[in-house]
């Protein structure tokens, strides 16, 4: 059973995805909820409203810092930026789940989101997904231990550190279930 | 507008779920209602119980008070447009605002027809009655919908009436003959199908119009709202920053009575609200536009 961070923000189109690779699913807003998942997802949204939420609850978030040690944890968009080491916004929260640096909205505003391909690249896996950059975070600088999941355009747009994955943009939006699959249940052939 | 691009426009509005949304009139508030975890601000020059107040015609926003709020805060921001002035929201697309709110909280500019959602890169929200009002917008290319309640008024009474409404008339579409209702919605068959087989609008359903406490917000949660727009209620309390916190944590943990209490636990009055009965027939914002 994998949890779904639901303090704010696109949990319900993960749950989705969740459903769609038969893995149950929780929805988590305190830490008692944190109980008997394998994995956790943190979706997007905005970045400084999960944190507001977050600092009002010191023990979900040591909950999360706890099952971080053994058990795999996805983030998306607004999720990746509060799983990079550090981000450019110093109000956001970051658990440094992997060691990179993002920038907030760093597509410009709405007018500027779109949809794209990008590339995934995983042991024998070579595929192209369908995705959508929404007021979209980048991911700056990679640093050592940091594996390279998926680029579009060159740029590096979902990234792997040990058992976690996190990505800039959102394929759950386009049904897209080839991250999640290689997350939670480690698909490393294309099947 | 391709599909694809539509998508693209539902998914800020995916994004915004959970959350609150709260009417700004300045830098200050916006940045009040951002420290307190709104997931977006909407700019506007008076608050709806202002506009209600003062009378005469309520357009879109200055301009230059709308960029020095988009300028300062990280989160998106809205702005509404009259229904039907599909120039102000050029203007508004033109200036990047994250979302247009084709909103009858301003005077009507076109009493026939509302703006053409569908050519604009910024997605648009729009205010509904009933099924068929939601529908319509849907059809010009609204990328979400959101209860009209009565804004201003700080009464949920027309915010409750028509979030039940649109529930129980996505309900009712199982037994009946969907043909009919498209011509009843005046829209086509193909969107009153998928309705009807999803039990759910193709697009996001928010609550707005009347919510002025963590209760109201709570409510329009658990009636079905994905997230709620607070105008009034907020910045007409005497206690602003710690209500709209109050608010944000009580959408979060709509489901949770305890939190709820937490959250209401200290506030100050909320704002004094108005009864229906006293909005004469020919004042109420949520009668404009069809």
């Amino acid at each position: 059973m994998i949890g779904v961070l639901a303090l704010q923000g696109n949990f319900d189109s993960h749950i989705k995805i969740l459903k769609k690779i038969n893995l149950k699913h929780k929805l988590v807003k305190t830490s008692d909820d944190l109980s008997y998942v394998d994995g956790l997802i943190i979706p997007g949204g905005e970045s400084t409203t999960i944190t507001n939420l977050l600092r009002k609850n010191h023990s979900l978030v040591d909950g999360i810092n706890k099952l971080s040690k053994k058990k795999p944890i996805l983030g998306s968009c607004a999720g990746l930026i509060l799983m990079s080491k550090e981000s450019n916004d110093l109000r956001v929260h970051n658990f440094a789940f992997l060691d990179v640096t993002t920038s907030r909205n760093a597509y410009g505003r709405q007018v500027h989101s779109f949809e794209a391909k990008i590339n995934v690249k995983d042991g024998s896996i070579s595929s192209d997904i369908d995705v959508l950059f929404i007021r979209a975070p980048k991911i700056d600088k990679i640093n050592n231990g940091v594996e390279v999941l998926a680029t579009f355009q060159e740029e590096v747009v979902a990234v792997r550190q040990g058992i976690h994955i996190g990505i800039s943009c959102h394929p759950e939006l386009l049904n897209e279930t080839l991250l999640h699959e290689i997350c939670f249940k480690g698909k490393h052939e294309i099947s | 507008m391709s599909k694809e691009s539509f998508k693209v426009k539902v998914g800020l509005a995916e994004m915004l779920k959970g959350g609150v949304i709260m009417d700004v009139t300045n830098l200050e508030q916006a940045k009040i209602a951002e420290d307190a975890g709104a997931v977006s601000v909407m700019a506007l020059e008076r608050i709806p119980s202002d506009i209600r107040k003062d009378g005469g015609v309520a357009r879109m926003s200055n301009p230059h008070m709308i960029k020095e709020i988009q300028d300062n805060v990280s989160i998106p921001v809205m702005a509404k447009c009259r229904i039907g002035h599909f120039a102000e929201a050029q203007i508004l697309e033109a200036l990047e605002v994250d979302f247009i709110d084709e909103s009858e909280v301003l005077t009507t500019a076109d009493e026939h027809a509302h703006v053409d959602k569908h050519p604009f890169k910024v997605p648009f929200v729009c205010g509904a009655r009933n099924l068929g009002e939601a529908l319509r917008r849907i059809n010009e290319g609204a990328a979400l919908i959101r209860t009209k309640g009565e804004a201003g008024s700080g009464n949920i009474v027309e915010a409750v009436r028509h979030m039940k409404m649109i529930t129980s008339q996505i309900i009712e579409l199982q037994d009946a003959d969907l043909l009919e209702k498209a011509e009843e919605f005046r829209v086509p068959l193909a969107l009153v199908k998928e309705v009807a087989k999803n039990q759910k609008l193709t697009v996001p359903n928010f609550a707005a119009g009347g919510i002025a406490t963590p209760a109201d917000a709570s409510l329009m949660m658990q009636l079905g709202a994905e997230t709620v727009f607070v105008g009034s209620g907020i910045f007409k309390s005497q206690d602003p920053s710690e209500r709209a916190h109050a608010v944000v944590k009580a959408v979060t943990h709509f489901k949770s009575a305890k939190d709820v209490l937490t959250a209401s636990y200290d506030l100050k009055d909320a704002m004094k609200g108005i009864l229906m009965t006293d909005i004469p027939e020919d004042e109420k914002f949520s009668n404009r536009g069809d």
